[in-house]
């Protein structure tokens, strides 16, 4: 059984790379019981789009002092 | 991103390409404003590095190692100012480094299970916070927050849009560490953010 510490490390490298189907089973598991996982498993998609969004408007928002 | 669609083009062309080039240019200063919060300082490196490449653009294939390649001498430039920069080293920022290898036992308790009162919470409309000016302040102060090797590694990855091999690479980090410091850098950005706007909210919804 996953714990928090691993379901958490498998969703971050689910973001630079593939997982493996038996990684995503056992964290389908784990998150499905795990409310504080699962919350964990929507902000990482949130982080992304909020850094994007700030990448972004330094980039149009960029005046020479 | 079109930069790394057509690899098959001369890299002569490359350099003529304005477009191209605008664009990198613009990516390179925003990574190094981010790393040396210095606007001077940054162009400087940017210059530098693409002058650098110029140099040596012939050598080059297509635009993906291109790319990785001029990151790569920006990457050393900004090296070199942070460590002229750190002749006036200080202590906290002594104390971040050390940070870098801390474990999360305040986040996980023992047997790897969140600690009940850093459970993550539910984040409410999350696009609603990116329209507020308020929210951008305290999502910049927990970037800065992050420790330094954890800052930069996040930024290439989520600002510059590069690929994992590509900052493997540039920064010569196994594919693994590369991994250890994203999943770091998220717990801690995710715990700061939760902490300073979703809960800082809440209380003030609860006292207004």
């Amino acid at each position: 059984m996953l714990n928090c510490h691993d379901a958490t490390r498998l969703m971050s490298e689910a973001q630079e790379r593939t997982l493996k189907v038996s990684e995503r089973m056992s964290l389908k598991m784990h998150v499905m019981m795990c409310s504080g996982c699962n919350n964990f498993k929507n902000q990482m998609g949130t982080l992304r789009m909020m850094t994007r969004s700030y990448a972004k408007s330094k980039n149009d928002s960029e005046t020479p002092k | 991103m079109p930069i790394s669609q057509s690899e098959d083009e001369g890299s002569k062309s490359i350099f003529s390409e304005d477009a191209f080039l605008e664009d990198i240019r613009r990516q390179m200063l925003r990574f190094a404003m981010l790393q040396l919060n210095d606007n001077h300082l940054a162009e400087d490196a940017v210059q530098e590095a693409l002058i650098g490449a110029m140099k040596n653009a012939t050598s080059f294939g297509g635009r993906a190692a291109l790319k990785t390649w001029i990151f790569a001498i920006l990457k050393n430039k900004i090296a070199d100012i942070l460590r002229q920069k750190q002749r006036m080293v200080n202590v906290s920022s002594l104390m971040r480094e050390e940070d870098e290898d801390a474990d999360f036992s305040e986040l996980f308790d023992r047997k790897g299970f969140w600690q009940t009162d850093e459970r993550p919470i539910v984040w409410g409309n999350p696009e609603a916070s990116l329209r507020e000016g308020q929210f951008w302040q305290v999502f910049e102060a927990c970037l800065e927050g992050l420790p330094p090797k954890q800052a930069r590694v996040f930024m290439m990855r989520e600002f510059i849009e590069l690929s994992a091999d590509e900052i493997c690479a540039t920064v010569e980090l196994s594919t693994s560490n590369l991994h250890v410091l994203l999943h770091r850098a998220r717990l801690r950005l995710r715990e700061c953010i939760e902490n300073r706007w979703y809960l800082e909210g809440e209380r003030n919804a609860e006292l207004s």
